[in-house]
């Protein structure tokens, strides 16, 4: 796992409260880890935070599952 | 219009978590104030609090995992968590749990705030300056407006009745539970969890209320003796943090079901000062209606009062309440008790009046008024019992709690005891 991806995944655990083994890469926030729209909101926040990119409102809309945010930080991030 | 009761009883104060701890150290005569430790004090006038006693929730301290999840307590203020912990520990004590989809419209939520998520204002407002917009929480509205205490409380308990808040500063408790009775009252609902909740222990207010010249600043190194009320020696009042939320309940429910009974919700005044933003008239005539109103409401004379859980906050309005009472009682003063329970847990602004109103049930509960702890000297000479230091054992078939706030708005609530 690259650091990018075992980072982006203790940020999901921390923020929406669930056992770290079930934030695996095809995990939808939603759908699988009992987020809503807020948390969602809060989680794009969270990554643009931890690695200092800016995730517009457009790309934000795409990322939908764990492997999602790890696939464009993994592009986007320094 | 039904009658109403109350049949259950939540609190988390500076004495504990619970009511059967708070009661029980009320009743010993301890003080919550301390000296604040959790932030820095060293620029602030009034360095001491009652602040909550936190633990791992054994003997009587509060843990909030009990009540709310981590994650959600990360995206609300604190009043909201205590919120939670006080509607619990009633519907619990009530033994109300609506599952069907007709008892959950039936009841419903009354939680009010004086000032709700100050905290997370000011925190955000410096996060906003330093970082920008991007960084403000999408929880940053929803954790800090006041009725979302009820909110959440509705979400919890699945409470589908009305959903409602009420805010009139150090007056909210008292409110709540006053139109929360009048929605049982005229059948909008047959249950409603009803009372006030504050977290108002940080810098801003405390620099906020100490510029009104509201809080004690001369007992920084004594905080146990600073709330005096009464006290010739009082110096401005203690800030407190906490919540107590009542279940009230229309009779014929509650028979129904079997609950326990606390007592029976008789009076409710509500008047207005019309005078300053923060003083009271100093006739002390809008206390004096409120209580006149409330009697009325009840049904019985001044002669019938037995104790009185003032508002007496240790400031100078103390004397303006008092002879507001003595105006109210005339030539039967001295047959009440008057104490002012603020003396142990200090000021909890919009949570006052709940906690107040479960202190007068518990007196009716138990037959004894709780002191008015540090009342060493009293400033004024008065035939009414002012119950100093220590509690009495007396007869007590009707309570009135008062609550007064800034703006000018009085509550008064009548507790009867029950009886068939």
């Amino acid at each position: 796992m690259s650091d990018i991806a075992e980072r982006v995944k203790k940020i999901v655990a921390e923020h929406l409260g669930v056992e770290p083994e079930k934030v695996t890469d095809n995990a939808s926030f939603i759908d699988d880890l009992g987020a809503d729209s807020l948390d969602t909101v809060e989680l794009v926040m969270a990554f643009e935070e931890a690695f200092n990119v800016e995730i517009p409102d457009d790309a934000a809309e795409t990322i939908l599952t764990v492997g999602d945010a790890i696939k464009f930080l993994e592009k986007n991030a320094a | 219009m039904r009658r109403v009761v109350v049949t259950g009883l939540g609190m988390v104060t500076p004495l504990g978590c619970g009511v059967d701890v708070t009661w029980k150290r009320l009743l010993d005569g301890q003080s919550g104030a301390r000296r604040v430790e959790t932030f820095d004090v060293s620029d602030l006038p009034a360095k001491i609090a009652c602040q909550i006693p936190r633990g791992d929730g054994s003997e009587g301290t509060y843990n909030p995992d009990q009540w709310m999840e981590p994650k959600e307590q990360r995206k609300v203020d604190e009043f909201i968590v205590y919120a939670m912990a006080a509607a619990r520990q009633a519907l619990d004590d009530a033994d109300w749990h609506p599952t069907s989809y007709e008892d959950q419209c039936a009841s419903g939520v009354l939680i009010g705030s004086g000032i709700g998520g100050l905290n997370g204002i000011a925190e955000t407002s410096l996060l906003l300056q330093e970082r920008g917009p991007r960084r403000v929480s999408p929880f940053f509205i929803p954790g800090r407006l006041i009725n979302l205490a009820g909110g959440y409380v509705s979400i919890e308990h699945g409470l589908k009745g009305p959903n409602h808040a009420v805010v009139t500063a150090c007056s909210t408790g008292a409110h709540a539970i006053g139109d929360a009775a009048r929605l049982v009252a005229f059948g909008d609902a047959d249950v409603m969890v009803a009372g006030g909740t504050e977290s108002p222990i940080n810098r801003l207010a405390l620099a906020g209320f100490a510029a009104c010249r509201a809080l004690s600043t001369g007992y920084n190194d004594t905080p146990e003796r600073a709330s005096r009320p009464y006290d010739k020696d009082r110096d401005g009042f203690v800030m407190g943090e906490g919540a107590g939320v009542v279940v009230v309940e229309a009779l014929e429910h509650a028979l129904a079901r079997g609950a326990k009974i606390y007592g029976e919700i008789v009076g409710y005044g509500l008047t207005g000062d019309a005078y300053h933003i923060t003083a009271p008239s100093e006739d002390g005539d809008g206390a004096f209606r409120c209580m006149t109103a409330a009697l009325k409401r009840a049904g019985i004379t001044a002669a019938e009062v037995d104790y009185i859980n003032a508002h007496g906050t240790s400031t100078m309005a103390d004397e303006i309440e008092l002879g507001a009472v003595q105006r109210l009682l005339g030539n039967n003063a001295a047959r009440a008790s008057m104490s002012s329970t603020k003396s142990a847990i200090g000021h909890l602004l919009g949570a006052a009046g709940a906690v107040e109103a479960i202190f007068s049930l518990l007196a009716i509960r138990d037959q004894i008024a709780p002191p008015t702890i540090n009342l060493d000297n009293p400033s004024v000479e008065t035939p009414i019992d002012l119950v100093p230091h220590a509690p009495r054992k007396r007869e007590i078939e009707y309570a009135l709690s008062n609550s007064f706030g800034f703006g000018g708005t009085n509550a008064s609530l009548v507790f009867k005891r029950y009886a068939n």
